[in-house]
């Protein structure tokens, strides 16, 4: 994904001279498409990204749209609170490009897993999250949103060679997007962990269990009244998110699903409790956290067993 | 500049300082709020910004020189100099700390004449910067004045930007130090030593202006000098005395909070009109 956004960044600057791209020292061979093409208007401030995020603060205030780049880690929480008092207090169009979410760093190990980004980008009003799930729908969403007018951020995926199947790469802000249909139980997946989603509801289909499975790629703002109308028609929502249980994707659907008065039970598939600190790569991580294709049918299969006792 | 064009300028701060000094006394009176002797300490510098230095200030020109509080709890010295430009009324500015005004403790950028919201510190200087890089990449000739408080450089996001600002050499970024040796809660000295702070901003490569930040003589020369169209960006190292201007509150680490009683309010009235003579 992260060398679709570069891309598509790349081809937007060429027709929107507000594009900036800044990076806090970050982006071997993942960047150099959007410097080569833009140099004078890609920026290394080095590793300083609370500096970074009050430099593009000042650059959106003075008419520019910059990009900030960084691993989600670092980019939503060293500069969080330059973050909320400058583009989301003034309403300006920083966009914060948090890469691999989750645990897509797989052995740098705990202090590079964003297990928290998503929750704390949602609760700030006037901050759009976006995380996409595979990258042809992050392309999608850069050139969707990249000239709204408040802050964005992207957690951006690793991976450039997987194509969600069924997905085509489709990206609404503000809605859900089904690529499975089914009746018995609704999936609902974000961002990169959405490949095992998939798997686990090819599983699921394979012992007759028909899952639908929807991707939410856009936290805020909510896709609530697709996800209400879904609630509605499941008994059992399973909501799947590389990230904390709390605060994601989860408590998104839980908040609407209360608030809707909706029957659907939602389990909630995440991380639960800080990870070990033995480290591991992303498939070992993924399973040691019931997120892999197996860990999420079973956490379906035993809800469904739950509902049916 | 001429002797007689000098003394006129002075005398002209001098009573831009005064009048912002009587509206600082006045209104955290009213309001009944502190952060009296940050405002003060400062008076001097923000007159001689508002009236010599800063272009186009309070105004909405794009090409106008931003001027940034990043010590926002001295908001009340940039509303008085908001004033006396005619950017915010007197009655505006009687709403001060008032429920449901725009004019708070920290400066708020919805405000007219304001730009950015602080009150964070360490924050302001990335703003300015970011700011300054604008103007470069935009080819414009406005500047970044960002005021920041010596306690304000114990944040080491300060130092970030203090770091890239000379790496890209933004000539067009101006930091201004108050200088005061006071902090919350204590002096400088004993809480966090900055000393040598002129030799620290040097050593990261700004070019040094170690200045009285009262004498507006001194202020407005050394700001009219700065070159800001190449070169490193500047720092003006302006010592100050916290509370300035009233004689019991003149260093005295209590009044960065304290309200005024009936009686000090009734003198520090005195001594600020007084100043004038």
């Amino acid at each position: 994904m992260r060398l679709a956004c570069t891309r598509a960044l790349a081809e937007i600057a060429r027709s929107d001279p507000r594009i900036l791209l800044l990076t806090a020292d970050l982006g071997f061979m993942v960047l150099e498409e959007f410097a080569e093409a833009h140099p004078t208007r890609f920026f290394n401030v080095g590793v300083a990204e609370a500096n970074m995020v009050g430099i593009a603060t000042g650059l959106a205030a003075s008419g520019y749209v910059p990009f900030l780049y960084s691993i989600a880690t670092f980019a939503s929480m060293r500069g969080y609170e330059q973050i909320r008092n400058g583009p989301i207090l003034h309403n300006l169009p920083v966009r914060i490009l948090g890469v691999g979410g989750g645990f897509e760093y797989g052995h740098a190990g705990i202090t590079h897993h964003a297990l928290e980004d998503l929750a704390i980008a949602r609760v700030q009003p006037g901050l759009t999250v976006v995380a996409p799930a595979d990258h042809e729908q992050a392309s999608a969403a850069i050139r969707a949103t990249y000239d709204l007018q408040g802050p964005i951020y992207y957690r951006i995926g690793k991976r450039e060679d997987y194509t969600l199947p069924g997905l085509n790469g489709r990206f609404t802000l503000g809605r859900a997007e089904t690529i499975r249909d089914g009746s018995d139980v609704l999936i609902l997946a974000l961002g990169s962990i959405a490949a095992e989603a998939v798997k686990a509801v090819d599983s699921l289909a394979r012992e007759g269990i028909r899952a639908n499975l929807s991707i939410i790629s856009s936290l805020r703002p909510a896709p609530a009244e697709d996800i209400r109308q879904m609630l509605s028609r499941f008994p059992l929502a399973v909501t799947v998110e590389e990230h904390y249980v709390d605060g994601g994707l989860g408590s998104l659907v839980a908040e609407i699903a209360a608030e809707s008065g909706t029957c659907c039970r939602v389990v909630r598939c995440g991380v639960r409790a800080l990870p070990s600190a033995v480290c591991g790569g992303e498939a070992c991580l993924r399973e040691a956290n019931g997120l892999s294709a197996h860990g999420i049918s079973a956490s379906v299969k035993s809800a469904l067993k739950e509902l049916g006792e | 500049m001429l002797e007689s064009a000098r003394k006129i300028a002075d005398r002209q701060q001098a009573v831009t300082a005064r009048k912002i000094r009587k509206i600082i006394i006045e209104e955290s009176k009213r309001a009944n709020v502190g952060h009296i002797g940050s405002a003060l300490s400062v008076a001097d510098i923000i007159a001689v910004l508002f009236e010599d230095e800063l272009r186009l200030a309070g105004t909405d020109d794009p090409d106008r020189d931003r001027f940034i509080l990043s010590k926002g709890h001295a908001a009340l010295a940039l509303y008085a100099a908001l004033h006396l430009k005619g950017v915010l009324q007197q009655d505006q500015v009687q709403t001060y700390c008032c429920d449901g005004s725009l004019l708070g403790v920290h400066p708020e950028h919805q405000l007219d004449g304001i730009d950015f919201s602080t009150g964070s510190l360490g924050h302001g200087l990335a703003l300015g910067a970011g700011v300054a890089l604008a103007a470069r990449l935009g080819g414009r000739a406005y500047r970044a004045f960002v005021l920041v408080s010596d306690a304000e450089c114990n944040e080491g996001s300060l130092w970030e930007t203090v770091m890239f600002a000379a790496h890209h050499k933004l000539a067009n970024l101006v930091a201004i130090v108050d200088n005061n040796g006071q902090q919350a809660l204590g002096k400088t000295k004993e809480v966090i030593d900055l000393h040598p702070l002129g030799e620290k901003w040097g050593a990261f490569g700004w070019k040094v202006h170690e200045i009285d930040g009262h004498n507006p003589e001194e202020l407005r020369n050394t700001l009219a000098g700065l070159e800001t169209t190449g070169g490193p960006p500047n720092v003006l190292v302006a010592t100050t005395i916290s509370g300035r201007g009233v004689s019991f509150m003149e260093g005295k680490v209590e009044w960065h909070y304290l309200p005024l009683s009936d009686d000090l309010y009734a003198q520090a009235l005195t001594e600020v009109e007084a100043s004038d003579s």
